[in-house]
Parts: C-alpha cells; sequence; structure tokens
C-alpha cells in the first residue's frame, strides 16, 4: 500500500526521462501507473464493503505520534478510485493536449507527484501525514497553475492560488494539532472512534474555525472562491484533473472525514450550510455571466464545492448519502466536460464561447460526449446527476434549520447550471461555423478516450443505480455517518417535491438558456461586483504586506549597524529584564562573598582594562589595555581551575595582538564622529545590556534547575575514555562530532580570509 | 566571588556594545573582542567558579577527588575563544577590505553604497 | 614585513622555534591526561611561526613551514573527519573512541586511539587556519 501511494512520486523521477525516450507515445506508456493503480484500489471495495474499514500501518516517526499508517474506508476508497481513474485518463489526455510541447516532461514529474500527494492525503490515517500531503497537494498545483512561467499572469494566477490554499493551510495544522491534543491520539481512526471527546471540549469552536479554514480556502469557499477560477491559467488536464475532480475536493474530503468527530453541532450545522449553499449560488451565478469555456466550468465547480460542503453541513442521512453520490455524479461529468473544453480549446484556438458555432459536423464525438456530460450537468434523467440533484433537493428540504434558505438557493442554482450546461453543450456545436484562430477538426483518441468513458460512466451509473452503490458510495457515506446506511440510487423517486423541483430547475434553466444573451447583456454591466469581490480584498492585503515589508526594512533595516544593534539589544535587555522581574519575581543570589586580594586585583584589571579601552582617544592605548583585558581574562581562567582555558586565551591573545598590529595600524586613527548626545544615547544602551547580564548572573547564581550531564561525563572520563584531561576527552571524544562542526568554522574563517586577501589582490592586477 | 565577577562580566557586555555602536570601524573591532570575552566570562561564571581544582583525574584513580570545577563549560568556551579569533580575523580583514572599497571610515557613511 | 627584524629577535626566533615546534607536539600528546590538546598545541606552533614571520618575512616562513597552510588545513579537516570512520567498521556509531595500547619497552604504555589522530587533525587545523591568516596578511602588507 504504501509503496502504491509513493509509486507517483518514484515515477515523477524517472518520467522525465521516460517521456524523453518514448516521445508522443509517453501518454500512453505512462498511463499504465495510474491504471494499475485503480486496479489495485478496486481490490479492496470487497473487503471495506464488508469490515467498513481497513488500517495498514506503517511507523514514520513514533517519537512524534507521526505515522504512515493508511486508512482505507468507503470514503477514501472512493476518491482514491477517483484520483487513479481520472488520473489514468488525464496522463494521456495530456500527452495529445501538450504533444510536442517543450516542457512535457516536466509537465509529468509534477503531475505525477501531484497525483502520489493526493493518494497520500485521502489515503493517510495520521492528521501530520495528512497535512504534509496536503500542503504537497498545494505545491503541486503551484507549480501547475504557473507551468507557463514565461506568461506574467500565469504566474500571478499561481501565485494567488497558493498563498490563499496556504495560508488556510496553516490555520488547518493548528486546528489538526488541537484536535490530536484535544483527542490524544493524531490517529485517524481513534479520533473519530473518540465520540464527543472533540465536540465537548472547550477548544471545539477553535478547532472547527481553524479546519474549516484551510478546508473552505482549498475548497475554494465563499469568500476564497476567487483563486480558482483563476487557476484556470493551467494547461487544460490540471484544470480537469486538480481544479475541478481532486484537489479542490480535498477540503470537501477532509469535511467529510471529520464529520463524525466534529459535525452535528449547531456551529457545524450553519456554518457548512449558509457557506456551502452562498457558494453555490455565487458559483452558479458567476457561470451565468462569463463568456470562457474553461471559466463556466470553473464556476460550475465552485457551485458543486458549495453543494457538497452545504450538505455536509446539513449531514442527515439524506444529505450524506446526497453528497457522496453528487461527489462521485461531479468527479465524472466535470473531468469530462473540462476534457471536452480543452479539446475545443485546443483545435479552435480559442475559449470564447461567443467565438464559436458549427462544430458539430467537424467534431463529431465530442459534441456527443458533450451534450451526455452536460446533461449530467444540468441532472436530466436518465443521467447519473439526475440522481444526485434529486437527493441534493431531499437533503435540503429535509435540512434541520435552514430548509426554507438552502432550498431557495439550491433552485435557484440548479436553474442557473441547467442553462449553463445548455449553453456548453449547445452553443459551440451548432448554428453557422464560424471563423476561428485554428481550422477546427476532430480531437487525437488520446483526447477523447477519457471524456468518452466518463460520460459514458454517467449514463451508466445512472440508468444502473446500484452499481456505484453497492461499490463505494454505500461504504463511503458509512464512513462519513458515522454508521452503516442502506443505500440505494434509482431514477424514479415518484412524485415528490424534489421532482417538482428538478422540473422547475429545468424549466427556468430553459428559459435562461434562451435569452443568454440578453442576461449576458444585463449581467455584464454589472461591473461593481468585480470592483468589490472578494479578489480585491486580497489584492488589497497583499499591497498591504508589500507596504508593510517595504516600511519595515527602511525603518528596521536601514543599513545603519548601530540601529540593528539597538534594536538587538533593547529587544534582548526588555524581554529578559520583563522576565527576570514579573515571571522570576527578581530574584538575587549573592552566595559566597569570599574573595582574596588578588582575585579582586585581576578582576578590577579587566574592569578598568574594559573602560579605558572604549573611551581612550589612542589606537596604541585602546590596544594596549585590551590586551590587559585578555590576560586578566586568562588569569581568571587559570585562578578558577580551567588550566586549559587560561593557556588557550594566553595564546589567542598573542595571536589577536599580531592581528591588530598587521591589520589595525593600516586603517585610520580614532574619529570623533558622535555628538555628546549620541554617546549618552549610546552609554545608556551599552549600559542597559550590562545591567542586564550582571542581574542575570545574579539570578541564577547557585541555582541548579537539572543536574548537570557533565558528572556523567567526568564519570565516564577515564573508565570509559581513558583520559584523565576531562576537558580534553569532552572536546575529542564525547562531543568529538560538535568539535568537528567548530573546526570546519575556524577552516572557513581562515579561508575566508585568504579569498578576501586574494580577491583584492586580482583587482589591483587588473 | 561570582557577585563580584557578575559586575565585570556586565562591564565587560556594556563596554563592548557601546564600542560596537560608535562610527569608527576601528572601535567596532575593539567592540568584538571585548564582546567575546564577555560572552566566554559569562558561561564560565554562571556554571561556577571553583578554587584551584581542576578537572583533572589524578594518576590512578577513576574520579577526581573532592569537588572539581565542571568540565563541560571550559570544553565548550575552550573552542569558543580559538572560534573568536577565527571570526575576529574575519571580521578584520572585511573591515578592512571595506574601507578600502569605500574609502571611509564612518559607518554612517558605508550605508549609502550597500545596495 | 618591509624590514626584518632586529639581530636580538632573529636569534631568538631561530632559537625558539625549534623549542616551541618540540613543546607544542608534547602539549598535544599529553593533552588527553593533562592541560594540552589540539586546540593549544595549535595556537603554539602558530604563534612560533608567527614570531619567526615577524623576525625574517613571509617567503623564508614559507619555506620554513614546508607546505603551505592551506594544504595543512585541509590536511586537518580529512583526518579528524576520517577518525570518525573506522567505528563504524566494528558496528559502532560514527565517532565512538577506539583503542589501541601499545606496550613500547622502557617507554610505558602509549595509548593509540581514534581520538588522538582527531586531536592531531584539530591540531593541523588550527595551525593550518591561523598561518593563512597571517601569512596572507602580511603577504598583503609586503
Amino acid at each position: 500500500m504504501l509503496i502504491a501511494v509513493l509509486s507517483g512520486f518514484i515515477l515523477a523521477a524517472f518520467a522525465p526521462w521516460l517521456t524523453r525516450a518514448f516521445g508522443d507515445k509517453a501518454g500512453w506508456l505512462l498511463a499504465i501507473l495510474p491504471a494499475s493503480l485503480f486496479v489495485y484500489f478496486a481490490s479492496f471495495i470487497p473487503a471495506v464493503s464488508e469490515q467498513g474499514a481497513v488500517v495498514l500501518e506503517y511507523s514514520w516517526i513514533p517519537g512524534l505520534d507521526i505515522s504512515l499508517n493508511m486508512l482505507v474506508d468507503g470514503l477514501s476508497l472512493l476518491f482514491a478510485l477517483l484520483i487513479s481513474g481520472i488520473g489514468t485518463f488525464i496522463i494521456t489526455y495530456a500527452g495529445g493536449y501538450l504533444r510536442g510541447h517543450e516542457y512535457l516532461p516536466r509537465f509529468y514529474g509534477i503531475m505525477f507527484s501531484f497525483m502520489a500527494a493526493m493518494l497520500g492525503l485521502v489515503l493517510s490515517n495520521n492528521l501530520i501525514t495528512l497535512f504534509v500531503f496536503w500542503e504537497l497537494t498545494s505545491i503541486t498545483s503551484f507549480l501547475l497553475i504557473g507551468f507557463n512561467h514565461e506568461d506574467k499572469q500565469a504566474r500571478w494566477c499561481a501565485l494567488q492560488g497558493l498563498l490563499v490554499t496556504v495560508a488556510g493551510g496553516l490555520a488547518l495544522l493548528a486546528g489538526l494539532v488541537m484536535i490530536g491534543i484535544t483527542a490524544g491520539s493524531f490517529e485517524l481512526s481513534e479520533v473519530l472512534a473518540g465520540g464527543d471527546v472533540l465536540r465537548d471540549n472547550p477548544l471545539y469552536t477553535a478547532i472547527v474555525l481553524l479546519v474549516l479554514a484551510g478546508c473552505f480556502t482549498k475548497s475554494a469557499q465563499v469568500p476564497f472562491h476567487f483563486w480558482l477560477p483563476n487557476a484556470m491559467a493551467a494547461p487544460t488536464p490540471v484544470s480537469a484533473f486538480l481544479h475541478s475532480a481532486t484537489m479542490v475536493k480535498a477540503g470537501v474530503y477532509l469535511m467529510a472525514r471529520l464529520n463524525p468527530g466534529l459535525g452535528g453541532t449547531d456551529l457545524w450545522l450553519y456554518l457548512l450550510g449558509i457557506v456551502g449553499a452562498l457558494t453555490m449560488f455565487t458559483g452558479s451565478f458567476m457561470a451565468l455571466r462569463s463568456t470562457g469555456i474553461k471559466a463556466i466550468l470553473a464556476y460550475t465547480t465552485i457551485m458543486a464545492l458549495g453543494t457538497l460542503t452545504m450538505l455536509i453541513g446539513i449531514g442527515t442521512e439524506a444529505a450524506i448519502i446526497a453528497a457522496m453520490t453528487f461527489l462521485l455524479a461531479h468527479a465524472l461529468y466535470k473531468a469530462a466536460l473540462f476534457m471536452l473544453a480543452g479539446a475545443v480549446d485546443h483545435e479552435t484556438g480559442t475559449k470564447n464561447i461567443l467565438k464559436l458555432g458549427g462544430l458539430r459536423g467537424l467534431m463529431p464525438i465530442t459534441f456527443l460526449a458533450a451534450c451526455v456530460a452536460a446533461l449530467s450537468l444540468a441532472g436530466l434523467p436518465p443521467l447519473f446527476g439526475f440522481i444526485a440533484k434529486e437527493l441534493m433537493f431531499e437533503a435540503t428540504i429535509g435540512a434541520p434549520g435552514i430548509a426554507f434558505f438552502v432550498s431557495l438557493l439550491a433552485l435557484a442554482s440548479a436553474m442557473m447550471i441547467a442553462a449553463m450546461a445548455a449553453v456548453f453543450a449547445i452553443r459551440p456545436f451548432t448554428g453557422e461555423l464560424k471563423e476561428t484562430p485554428k481550422t477546427p477538426h476532430e480531437a487525437p483518441p488520446s483526447m477523447l478516450a477519457g471524456p468518452v468513458v466518463l460520460a459514458s460512466l454517467s449514463l451508466i451509473f445512472g440508468l444502473l443505480g446500484f452499481i456505484p452503490a453497492g461499490a463505494v458510495v454505500g461504504s463511503a457515506v458509512q464512513a462519513v455517518y458515522g454508521s452503516p446506511l442502506e443505500v440505494e440510487l434509482y431514477l424514479w423517486h415518484g412524485f415528490n417535491l424534489p421532482l417538482l423541483l428538478s422540473v422547475l430547475a429545468i424549466v427556468g434553466g430553459v428559459v435562461l438558456f434562451l435569452r443568454w444573451e440578453q442576461v449576458l447583456d444585463t449581467f455584464s454591466r454589472m461591473t461593481f461586483i468585480d470592483r468589490f469581490g472578494p479578489e480585491r480584498g486580497y489584492e488589497k492585503s497583499m499591497d498591504g504586506l508589500t507596504w508593510l515589508a517595504a516600511w519595515q526594512t527602511r525603518t528596521l533595516q536601514n543599513g545603519y549597524l548601530r540601529t540593528y544593534l539597538s534594536v538587538t539589544v533593547l529587544t534582548t535587555v526588555v524581554l529578559t529584564l520583563w522576565a527576570y522581574f514579573v515571571r522570576a519575581g527578581a530574584p538575587v543570589h549573592i552566595g559566597d562573598l569570599d574573595f582574596t586580594f588578588y582575585e579582586l586585583a585581576v578582576a578590577g584589571l579587566v574592569v578598568v582594562g574594559a573602560i579605558v579601552a572604549s573611551v581612550t582617544s589612542s589606537r596604541l592605548g585602546a590596544v594596549a589595555t585590551l590586551g590587559m583585558v585578555g590576560f586578566g581574562v586568562a588569569l581568571i581562567y587559570v585562578l578558577f581551575s580551567a588550566p586549559d582555558l587560561g593557556i588557550t586565551q594566553i595564546m589567542v591573545e598573542t595571536l589577536t595582538v599580531i592581528l591588530l598590529v598587521l591589520v589595525l595600524y593600516r586603517l585610520p586613527g580614532f574619529l570623533k564622529l558622535s555628538s555628546p548626545a549620541a554617546r549618552v544615547r549610546d552609554a545608556a544602551i551599552a549600559g542597559s545590556l550590562g545591567v542586564t547580564m550582571t542581574l542575570l548572573i545574579l539570578a541564577v547564581n547557585g541555582v541548579t534547575v537539572v543536574e548537570p550531564i557533565s558528572d556523567q561525563l567526568t564519570a565516564w572520563s577515564y573508565p570509559e575514555a581513558h583520559g584523565r584531561n576531562i576537558v580534553n576527552v569532552i572536546l575529542v571524544d564525547f562531543r568529538a562530532l560538535d568539535t568537528l562542526g567548530e573546526l570546519f568554522v575556524v577552516g572557513l574563517a581562515g579561508i575566508g580570509v585568504y579569498a578576501m586577501i586574494r580577491l583584492r589582490a586580482e583587482d589591483k592586477g587588473q | 566571588m561570582e557577585a563580584i565577577m557578575a559586575l565585570v562580566v556586565g562591564a565587560l557586555f556594556g563596554a563592548s556594545v557601546y564600542m560596537m555602536l560608535r562610527r569608527s570601524i576601528v572601535k567596532l573591532v575593539i567592540g568584538l573582542i571585548l564582546l567575546s570575552n564577555a560572552a566566554n566570562l559569562l558561561i564560565f561564571t554562571v556554571s561556577g567558579l571553583t578554587r584551584g581544582a581542576p578537572p583533572l583525574i589524578p594518576e590512578g584513580m577513576q574520579m577526581p577527588d573532592g569537588a572539581w570545577a565542571d568540565p563541560l563549560p571550559q570544553a565548550l568556551i575552550l573552542t569558543a575563544i580559538v572560534i573568536g579569533f577565527g571570526v575576529l580575523a574575519f571580521a578584520v580583514v572585511l573591515i578592512h577590505r571595506a574601507y578600502e572599497v569605500v574609502g571611509e571610515d564612518d559607518l554612517d557613511q558605508m550605508r549609502s553604497t550597500d545596495t | 614585513m618591509t624590514s626584518m627584524g632586529s639581530l636580538i629577535l632573529r636569534t631568538t626566533a631561530r632559537f625558539l622555534l625549534p623549542l616551541l615546534l618540540l613543546f607544542s607536539v608534547f602539549i598535544l600528546l599529553r593533552g588527553h591526561d593533562e592541560p594540552g590538546g589540539g586546540f593549544i598545541a595549535g595556537l603554539i606552533v602558530s604563534t612560533a611561526f608567527a614570531l619567526y614571520l615577524f623576525a625574517f618575512d613571509v617567503a623564508r616562513t614559507r619555506e620554513l613551514m614546508g607546505a603551505d597552510p592551506r594544504f595543512l588545513l585541509g590536511l586537518g579537516l580529512l583526518i579528524a573527519t576520517l577518525s570518525g570512520i573506522p567505528p563504524i567498521f566494528f558496528g559502532e556509531p560514527f565517532f565512538t573512541g577506539l583503542w589501541w595500547p601499545i606496550d613500547v619497552p622502557g617507554f610505558g604504555e602509549v595509548k593509540l586511539s581514534t581520538p588522538l589522530i582527531f586531536d592531531i587533525g584539530v591540531y593541523l587545523v588550527v595551525f593550518g587556519a591561523v598561518m593563512t591568516i597571517v601569512l596572507a596578511l602580511a603577504e598583503a602588507e609586503e
């Protein structure tokens, strides 16, 4: 299982090489991996149906309770099958779509990395591992949106997507850690089995808000939805895979996954229900205003994500069944539609739906597949989308507390989506053939295989609802709902309110479709939406961030050494003194005040030397007093039982004098540059550090918090390390690795000096 | 004696920072030397001062007799002294080079050229 | 060092150098049992050569050293790093000390060990680094 999850990363390393080796055939070859993964995951279906969940254990960092345990239940299996299944078609599709593209090898590398990350995300049984994979999907998504990295717009969109999702990811991490601490385990299977532990905890509200911040940004919920349409800057295979079928559903996945542990409260219901419904409505409305074929699909994706969030929030039996059915239905038709949109774009050279027309004769297979997939999107029988929509209406009608609100928004959205499905399937293909940048013809088989298969599945699942119900939807519902449920999917539910709403939606959709150009005209004049949308908020905050960074750079990093030093020193002083007075209660341990005359004399020598060195106006005087300080310190070492330090200090002191003689006298003499006021100010700053350090020593003098390890080192020194000089034994034996690192520092300093001097010699030579 | 050493360390820190806040680059070097001494003495003092009992094991014994000075801070300070010298040499040469390139030993004047 | 040092300095330096060299090796070898060790010994030998440099000039000092100080620096790092490797072949972690006591007749026991080899590496690194700095500066002076 671990190999199955990580195989994507392994193949990602070799994909560029394989792509170069096999050229145009690479797409078909590389698709073997996701296809075999699909078969592998499918083999889990019987076990999951029977046992509900299978946990496979692999330890990773046991000390931190982080594992690579895999949880295979209905929900993760449904996602894994979608990822690997749709992934298979996307890989072959990309081979045709990006045929001969300069960066195709790189594309496959990132794509497989993404696939592996996504599989890891949905299969992980550990919150921390899940988070790692979560962030990996954000990063690979960034690389894929910015795939055309020479395009400034693409880079901008990629950055926006990254910042929004990663900002949410940060909140998510906090939420997940809180879950782990509250539940006492980072293992999902244990957290979810914990019952009301999370819901009864005072941290519950914080956990929900943090986790949802992650889920809402990732799954493009209002008001964070704006990054998703911009993500369409990515090549179409990416949009189809990441930004409709898989990655954006990660947030939905996590909400569904945590539903048994976090769901079932009013907070959960209202937050998810209302935000989801608003997202659904916003997505549909924005789709209606759009003319780009990819933009339309992007907005309908937002609609779908909103619907899923809303359904998970409602949380009733009907809602969870509807959510899982809708999830599958959406993945099938949306991936197909995206690939078809890409095919149209690829063959005609334009994405603008107003400039397309009459392609039916030239691209018959594309047209047929588009019709089937669009019917599923619109929610018409006998497609699988119809079943999903019926179930959704059933769920919204039964929603506790917010039934009217969500049903109304659902109906309005369904009308608009039906209209846009018709626009998508009919307008480019009927009417007169219009002039396009490229001469259109049917797309190659590699680009049609996916849409055709997926569209057919929409039809088959619609007609034969028991296949998906029995295979995975049933066990997925069980995983999300928390207990087993009977799931039966069929087209005909009888004459009831959901059917009525469906009919209304279709009628409304037809009306909207027929008058679409007028609608478009009206809406496109409503430019205030673009001016005041949340995207402006994003831009404003980015501008603010840039401004803040510029301001603090100007203020703190202004090129004056004295500013850096003052800030550092004062921060240290304030924090230390605060801790000293407030937290520690200003302890002073004078200890034994015994001293001999010569000890006092040496101490006085050092102090006098330091003071003279800092006030003298002669360089020679400064160097001499520095020597006094240095030898005084050496004497202190010798007096207090550190002969090694004494010798070292004396040798270094000698060498320092040599160094100063060699260099210092080639520098100019002391200058009196500062004003008296500046000197007083600097003396105050310096004095405050001196006082702080003195207090610090007095605070800890004689205090032993933990047993020093040196006692153990001393005990080992002779018996274990055969050395009588414990200091040397520590240096060359106990802490040899540390010393080695220090040797490298010394070496680097030497080489650095040499390089600087040699560099100058070469400058002069030129 | 630790209390007296606390005053010595405080004086060294104060003097070093005062020198580093001056505008003349030569004074910066002197500040660096003082700072290195101050930090070493700080570690030495807080680990406790012991008279006449170096961390050496007498011939024929397995452990030092009676009280002995803590060897671990001494080991750390020993490398710190040597590294301090290396870093000082590097800083001195760097400053010298900066002086040559900029032709100015007032740190305030150097800032305009670092872009 | 444009002019050579005084006659007294030169005589002293010539006389002291071999003594200090010998002394540094003594300090290095006894370092495991008495005050001393690679760091101190490296500093002592550097000071000895620095004294020689002041008495004579860069060219003579280099000639006397026999090897470029940067070579000694690298060699020291190499020796120090390699001294950590033998224990791996005995199934012990990197840098575990290994000991081979040898009985030398008339001298007593000599403790040959990987920590001693490491300390020799320390000695060479300190010597090499300090001399690299001092010689480079002195050359720039000339």
